[in-house]
């Protein structure tokens, strides 16, 4: 479980997260929602200790994040930012298999490959296991970076913004692999999105920030909401029902 | 990329032998029947090449890692400007003719001294204080180095103009002014350096990724850094106090290795880099004693050739990016 207790961030004099209380149920399937500029990422930068949080203190599994040695850490708890690019030449399974570095510190052993291929088949990315990262798409390198952190296996997943460049084929196939990695594997997942309808349709609960401040939190049809939404987003928001699932209207 | 890595040992062979070859013809080559003399000056000379070869190549790319950024060598954190003080100093305060050729051990120790405690207190300072931020760090270095760079023109201008002459012709990197004896302390210091930086060199593989992802495979960033800068500097000052300031032999060679050798895999970049170092300062030696008939100082060489580099690097990574 991983709780968090008065957090705050200042950038300067802008408090971008401020005093969160929050506790994250484990094999669960959250997502983090809310308007540009409301401390999403910063918040998932924190729980993923990449930046340091000014007050409040975080638990992971009822030990704070401070105590925890590194190396451990990285097998409990993983997060990915963005996709970026590799200065030099380098595989896609290459890749992949910096995912298992916490595990075997670059000696591979038979566990790691079978994690890494593994990984790879669930992102689709059997036929590119030899192309250079150079060589991919936006898309292609998404999922690349996506198969490195499951090769990582840890309990806790971040990602930041996972759907970023993906066609609206691999967008679901993504959600849908968080799916079975929540059911079938019992992580805990942990996703900022802005696509409302992807959180509708995937999250088990919903995490609404705004202005550094958690906005509302519940299980996914308590947010999804014509009323909080509207508030949240300050624009209004209508929500009909298609075949059993909620789809959110803003387009007016 | 299964094919690059299979070809690697044949590089290294390659390599290998472009450096025995260029070793041969430095050793042997115009002699003059005058054998055990040429061997034992000439092959001091090419102990130094070897050391300072192996040592510019670790630290520029490691360096070049640390930083995620193919342009920088680490003479950027002012560490030639502070061998040049240092050395003016020591011509200034304690009349620098009797020092001139006849440099003590001692004072080779604490050259590399002074450099590394420079280094590690700026490195200290500028990463331990809250913000660990590693471009701070240079452009503090940079600045540190036009401080340095004025305070050592002040001390040469208030100089005796015959002090002034020797000790310009010091400062100019020179494997000419080496002195043998310095050659066991440093080769004993570059091979501790290098062993560290090859057992860390997997986990330099991993700063590839960038520093959150490297945080994220849980890599304590902050004090690999300081031991990687500390590491670099002392390399670097080594081989500055063993042969002068060279600016552009480590960008050469590190981008070099990046396209001959192909891979990210440090251990590969570091053996590649440190035959490619070598070979260059043996060939360029012997290019410039026999063929140019010592008409220009073989750093001269280096500065320019890498200066032309560094510039077309730029503008094809312009146009490309």
């Amino acid at each position: 479980m991983i709780k968090l207790t008065d957090l705050s961030k200042k950038y300067g004099v802008k408090e971008v997260v401020s005093k969160v209380n929050l506790s994250l149920n484990t094999n669960k399937l959250t997502a983090i929602i809310g308007p540009n500029g409301a401390g999403k990422s910063t918040l998932l930068a924190m729980i993923s200790r990449l930046i340091s949080s000014d007050t409040g203190e975080i638990f992971l599994d009822h030990q704070s994040l401070k105590t925890w040695k590194q190396n451990f850490l990285a097998k409990k708890l993983s997060l990915l930012k963005q996709a970026n690019g590799f200065e030099l030449k380098i595989t896609v399974k290459e890749l992949v298999e910096f995912g298992r570095f916490p595990y075997s510190k670059g000696h591979l052993t038979e566990v790691d490959h079978q994690k890494v291929n593994q990984a790879l088949n669930i992102l689709g990315l059997k036929d590119l296991v030899n192309e250079d990262i150079s060589t991919l798409s936006g898309g292609q390198l998404q999922r690349a970076y996506i198969a490195l952190v499951l090769a990582q296996d840890t309990d806790y997943i971040l990602l930041d913004e996972p759907l970023n460049n993906l066609d609206m084929k691999y967008e679901v196939q993504i959600m849908k692999t968080l799916r079975y990695l929540v059911k079938q594997l019992g992580k805990t997942i942990i996703i900022v999105i802005h696509d409302l309808n992807f959180a509708a349709s995937y999250a088990d609960e919903i995490i609404a920030m705004k202005n550094g401040k958690i906005f509302k939190s519940g299980l996914t049809n308590q947010i999804i909401d014509e009323k909080v939404l509207s508030k949240l987003y300050e624009i209004p928001i209508q929500i009909q029902n298609i075949s059993g699932k909620p789809f959110c209207l803003y387009f007016n | 990329m299964k094919k690059l890595i299979h070809s690697f040992p044949l590089k290294v062979i390659a390599l290998l032998i472009l450096v025995i070859v260029s070793c041969i013809l430095f050793l042997t080559y115009q002699t003059y029947g005058n054998w055990d003399f040429a061997l034992s000056l000439r092959s001091s000379k090419l102990l130094a090449f070897i050391l300072v070869g192996i040592a510019t190549s670790f630290a520029t790319i490691t360096f070049q890692t640390l930083t995620h950024n193919q342009f920088l060598t680490p003479n950027i954190l002012g560490l030639d400007s502070l061998y040049t003080l240092v050395q003016t100093t020591v011509f200034f305060f304690f009349n620098g003719k009797q020092l001139l050729g006849s440099e003590s051990v001692a004072t080779f120790l604490l050259t590399i001294a002074i450099m590394v405690i420079f280094s590690v207190l700026l490195a200290n300072f500028l990463l331990h204080k809250g913000q660990n931020n590693l471009f701070l760090l240079l452009m503090v270095g940079i600045i540190l180095a036009t401080l340095l760079n004025s305070i050592t023109t002040f001390l040469q201008v208030a100089m005796n103009p015959n002090e002034f002459d020797a000790l310009q012709t010091k400062l100019f990197a020179s494997f000419n002014n080496i002195n043998s004896q310095y050659l066991p302390i440093a080769a004993i210091i570059i091979l501790i350096l290098v062993i560290f930086l090859w057992f860390k060199s997997l986990t330099l593989d991993v700063l590839h990724l960038g520093d959150d992802q490297a945080t994220n495979l849980g890599i304590n960033i902050p004090p690999l850094q300081f031991s990687l800068l500390v590491v670099i500097s002392s390399l670097i000052g080594v081989s500055t106090a063993l042969v002068g300031p060279i600016t552009f032999l480590g960008f050469i060679v590190a981008n070099i290795s990046y396209h001959f050798i192909g891979t990210y895999h440090h251990r590969q970049l570091f053996i590649g880099g440190s035959l490619i170092a070598i070979f260059l300062l043996i060939f360029g030696e012997f290019m410039v004693e026999q063929v140019f008939k010592l008409n220009t100082p073989l750093s001269s060489v280096i500065e320019f050739t890498g200066g032309i580099y560094f510039i077309g690097k730029i503008i094809y990574e312009r146009k490309n990016g």
